[in-house]
C-alpha cells in the first residue's frame, strides 16, 4: 500500500529524518512509533505532501507519490483545529469539497456521519460552542469523510473521555475492516497492542525497529514465567540448586506464593514444571511476554 | 484549480456576512455625508457667538461708519482707557478696541481681549476699518465714490487644460487637490484595512492548526492566494456599496438641501451635480455652486476605474506581505518588527502627499514615487486627478503588477514554512532560512 524509501528530511542543521524505509501492508493497522521529536511528524508531512523529501520516494500502491493521491489519504494530525466562527456543516462540507468530493455528495455523507455519530442537530452549530471532545467528534469526521484508502491519525484518542475513545476506536476497526490502510501515530501503548497490526519505531530521526507486532513480541520474549503457588512447601529459591532456572523475583502472602523465573541453559518449560511439580503445589503457570511499552522503552533507552 | 475558489468563497462568504461588513458598509457612507452636510451647513449658517468690542475712538472718524455684523457688535467705550482695561481684566468686557488719534497715518489699531483675540474677529476689524480708511482717503483725494463704486470689473479665470484628444478640459486646481488628497488618504487606509484583515486571517488559521488540515488538501500557495484574493473582494464589494449609497445619499442630501434653501439655490444647480452644466451658466454664483460646476465636470469613470486599478494592484502588492508576516508569527502583537519595514513606503508617501506630492504633482519626486510599485498606488492617486499621460499609467501599472508577481513569490516561500513553525519566535535571519527551504 505505501512504500517509505530511504527518506531523508533535513532542517537546516538538523536532520529530522535519516535514511528511514519501511512498508506498510495493505489493510493493516500501522503503529508510527517514536519518542517525541523523533521525526514523526515530518514523516506525516512528507506522506501528506505537506512538505517534501530531500531524499527518498514514497511510492502509493506502486505509484511515486503524487498530487493525485491527495484525495485518497485522509489526515487527523495531533493539533487540532478548525474555525471556531464556521457552522460544522458548512465546515465539513467545506472540509470535504477542499479533498475533491462534490457538494452533493459531501452533504449526503455528512448527514450519515453525524447519525452515526450522534451528532444530527450539529450541523447549524459553531465550532467555539461545541466541548473539546466534540470537536474532536468533528475532526475525525473530516479526516474520513471522503473515505480515504489511507487514514493518518495523530494520537486520535487525545482529549476524549473513555466512551468516546470506544466510539472512535471502534469506528477505527470498522473502517479499517472495509478496506482502509491505517496509520497510528501515538504514544499510548496499550492501543497500539489492541490495534497494530505492524510497527515501526523511530527514534532520532533513525528507524531502530519494525515489523509484525507479534513477531516483535516474539522477538523479544526472553524466557521468564510466572509461577504461583501455595506456600505450605518451601521457597522457591532453595529448591535452585538444580541450573534449570534462576529466580528473578519472589513476593509471599499468607498461604500463596509468586515468583518470576527465568530458564535457563536453553531448558525447556516443560522440564522445568516437571521439577516444580515435584516440590509444591502449582496454581498457576504463564509466560511473561514483553509489552510493546517495554519494548519501546528498552530500545528508545539502547539508543540513548 | 477547482480548490482555489472554494477557498476564495469562503473567504469572502464569511467575512461578508460578518455584522461588522454590514455596518462598516453602511456607516462609512452616512460618515461622509455627515461630514459634507456638517462644512456645508456651518459655512451657510453662522452659528459662532457675537462678540461684543468696546471701541475707544481717539480720531472720532472711524467709529461711527463701524458696522455690526453677525458675529460682532461695537459699542463706544463710555470710561477711559483705563478703566476699560479693568472692565477687561476683571472678565466684564472680552474686547476692546482703541483707535489712535492719527489711524490715517499711522494705520494701527490696539485691540485688546481677555482670551486670545480670534482671528475671524482681527480680521473683521481690519477689513471694516481698512475700507473706512479707503473711503476717508479716496474722498481726500477727490474721487467720487459713487462713480468708483460702479466701476467693478469682474474676472473670472476659467482654467483650461488641454487633454491628449486635444480638447480642452475645463480644470479646476482646488478640486483636484481634494480629490488627490481624498484619493490618497482612501487607497491608505483601504490597502492597511483589508492587508492586516489578510494577516489576521493567516494568523487565525496558524493557531487554530486547522491550516494543517487545509493543507494537506491544497497547496500552501493555493491557501494564500485564495485568501488574498477573497479579503480583496471583500474590499472591492465595499467599495461598490460604498459608490452606490454615497451617491444615493449625495443625491437625497442635495435634494433636501435644496428644498430647506430654495432661495440661496435652486433645486436645478444643485442636481447641476450629476448634469454638466457649464460653469459660466452660474455666473454669480456663491462658492458652493461653483464647487458644484467644477464636479460636474470632474470625470468620476475615470477616477474610480484609477482607484480600482490601484487600489488592486497596491492590495495584492502589500497583502501577499502581510500573508507572510502573518505566518511568521504566533500572535498578532509580534508583528511590530516586520510591520515597520512594509508600513514604511506606505506611510512616508502618505504624509508627502499633503506635501510635495499635491503641490508638485508633476515633479520628479512625484514621478518617480508614482512609478515605485511600493509607493505608486498612494502617489498616482494623487497625481491622477491632475492629469497624467496615459503612457506614465501604463508603465506604473506594468511595474506595479510586476511588484506584486514578485513580493508574492518572496512571500509565498516563507509563507509555506512559517505556517507549519508553531511557538518558534521568528527573526529576520529565520525568514531568509525559510526562502531558502526546498520545500
Amino acid at each position: 500500500m505505501l512504500e517509505v524509501k530511504d527518506i531523508v528530511k533535513q532542517y537546516s542543521k538538523h536532520r529530522a529524518l535519516d535514511h528511514v524505509s519501511f512498508q506498510i501492508d495493505k489493510g493493516s493497522i500501522f503503529g508510527l512509533l517514536g519518542p517525541n521529536g523523533a521525526g514523526k511528524t515530518s514523516l506525516i508531512r512528507i506522506i501528506n505532501q505537506i512538505t517534501a523529501p530531500d531524499h527518498g520516494e514514497i511510492l502509493f500502491n506502486g505509484e511515486s507519490l503524487g498530487p493525485k493521491h491527495i484525495s485518497r489519504i485522509g489526515y487527523l494530525p495531533e493539533e487540532r483545529g478548525l474555525y471556531k466562527k464556521m457552522l460544522i456543516g458548512e465546515q465539513l462540507l467545506y472540509l470535504a469539497q477542499l479533498k475533491g468530493l462534490s457538494k452533493s455528495d459531501a452533504t449526503e455523507r455528512i448527514k450519515m456521519w453525524f447519525e452515526k455519530m450522534d451528532m444530527q442537530t450539529w450541523w447549524d452549530k459553531k465550532v467555539e460552542d461545541l466541548s473539546k471532545g466534540m470537536q474532536q467528534k468533528v475532526q475525525f469526521v473530516a479526516t474520513v469523510i471522503h473515505e480515504p484508502e489511507l487514514i493518518i491519525l495523530d494520537e486520535p484518542f487525545s482529549g476524549f473521555d473513555p466512551v468516546n475513545v470506544d466510539i472512535i476506536k471502534n469506528e477505527i476497526i470498522d473502517l479499517n475492516k472495509k478496506g482502509a490502510t491505517i496509520i497510528f501515530s501515538t504514544h499510548r501503548m496499550e492501543s497500539v497492542e489492541e490495534l497494530c497490526d505492524s510497527i515501526v519505531l523511530i527514534d532520532k530521526s533513525k528507524k531502530i525497529l519494525d515489523g509484525k507486532v507479534s513477531e516483535i513480541k516474539n522477538e523479544y520474549r526472553n524466557n521468564n514465567y510466572l509461577i504461583k503457588y501455595s506456600t505450605e512447601a518451601k521457597h522457591l529459591d532453595n529448591l535452585s540448586e538444580t541450573n534449570l532456572y534462576r529466580v528473578i523475583n519472589m513476593q509471599i502472602h499468607d498461604n500463596e506464593a509468586k515468583a518470576t523465573i527465568e530458564i535457563l541453559n536453553n531448558h525447556r518449560i516443560n522440564e522445568v514444571l516437571a521439577f516444580l511439580i515435584t516440590q509444591v503445589q502449582i496454581q498457576e503457570l504463564v509466560e511473561i511476554i514483553p509489552s510493546i511499552h517495554d519494548i519501546f522503552v528498552k530500545r528508545v533507552k539502547e539508543n540513548y | 484549480m477547482e480548490k482555489i475558489f472554494l477557498i476564495i468563497k469562503r473567504e469572502y462568504v464569511s467575512r461578508v456576512k460578518k455584522k461588522s461588513f454590514l455596518v462598516v458598509t453602511f456607516l462609512v457612507p452616512l460618515l461622509f455625508i455627515a461630514m459634507w452636510g456638517g462644512i456645508v451647513a456651518l459655512s451657510i449658517q453662522d452659528t459662532t457667538s457675537k462678540s461684543l468690542i468696546s471701541v475707544i475712538d481717539e480720531s472720532d472718524t472711524i467709529f461711527p461708519d463701524l458696522k455690526n455684523t453677525s458675529s460682532i457688535s461695537f459699542k463706544k467705550a463710555t470710561g477711559t482707557a483705563g478703566s476699560e482695561k479693568k472692565n477687561l481684566q476683571n472678565g466684564e468686557n472680552s474686547y476692546l478696541l482703541i483707535i489712535p488719534e492719527n489711524i490715517l497715518d499711522k494705520q494701527n489699531l490696539e485691540l485688546l481681549s481677555s482670551q486670545k483675540a480670534s482671528i475671524f474677529i482681527q480680521e473683521e476689524i481690519r477689513d471694516q476699518v481698512e475700507n473706512i480708511l479707503r473711503e476717508a482717503q479716496l474722498r481726500n483725494a477727490g474721487i467720487d465714490l459713487e462713480t468708483l463704486k460702479n466701476i467693478q470689473p469682474n474676472v473670472k479665470i476659467t482654467s483650461l487644460e488641454i487633454t491628449e484628444e486635444g480638447s480642452e478640459q475645463e480644470s479646476n486646481a482646488g478640486i483636484a487637490m481634494g480629490i488627490g488628497m481624498f484619493s490618497s488618504i482612501m487607497i491608505y487606509l483601504t490597502l492597511f484595512i483589508y492587508g492586516s484583515q489578510v494577516m489576521r486571517g493567516v494568523i487565525e488559521e496558524k493557531n487554530n492548526r486547522v491550516v494543517e488540515i487545509i493543507i494537506s488538501s491544497v497547496k500552501p500557495f493555493q491557501l494564500m492566494l485564495g485568501k488574498i484574493v477573497g479579503i480583496g473582494l471583500v474590499g472591492l464589494t465595499q467599495f461598490l456599496l460604498w459608490i452606490i449609497l454615497s451617491g444615493a445619499l449625495f443625491t437625497a442630501g442635495g435634494l433636501f438641501l435644496a428644498n430647506q434653501m430654495p432661495d440661496t439655490f435652486s433645486s436645478e444647480e444643485l442636481s447641476s451635480l450629476s448634469s454638466s452644466v457649464p460653469s459660466s451658466s452660474i455666473a454669480q454664483g456663491s462658492m458652493l455652486s461653483d464647487l458644484q460646476g467644477s464636479m460636474a465636470n470632474i470625470d468620476f469613470p475615470y477616477l474610480i476605474t484609477c482607484f480600482l486599478i490601484f487600489f488592486i494592484g497596491g492590495y495584492l502588492l502589500y497583502s501577499a506581505l502581510f500573508a507572510a508576516v502573518g505566518s511568521a508569527v504566533d500572535n498578532e502583537t509580534e508583528t511590530q518588527q516586520f510591520m515597520l519595514p512594509i508600513t514604511m513606503p506606505l506611510l512616508f508617501t502618505y504624509v508627502l502627499s499633503f506635501g510635495v506630492l499635491i503641490k508638485d504633482p508633476h515633479g520628479p519626486l512625484a514621478f518617480w514615487l508614482s512609478m515605485i510599485p511600493f509607493t505608486s498606488p498612494i502617489a498616482m492617486m494623487v497625481r491622477v486627478p491632475f492629469g497624467v499621460p496615459l503612457w506614465e499609467l501604463a508603465i506604473s501599472v506594468t511595474l506595479l503588477i510586476g511588484g506584486f508577481i514578485l513580493t508574492t513569490w518572496v512571500a509565498a516561500r516563507i509563507y509555506r514554512v512559517g505556517i507549519l513553525m508553531y511557538g518558534k519566535k521568528a527573526s529576520y535571519k529565520e525568514l531568509i532560512k525559510w526562502f531558502n527551504y526546498r520545500k
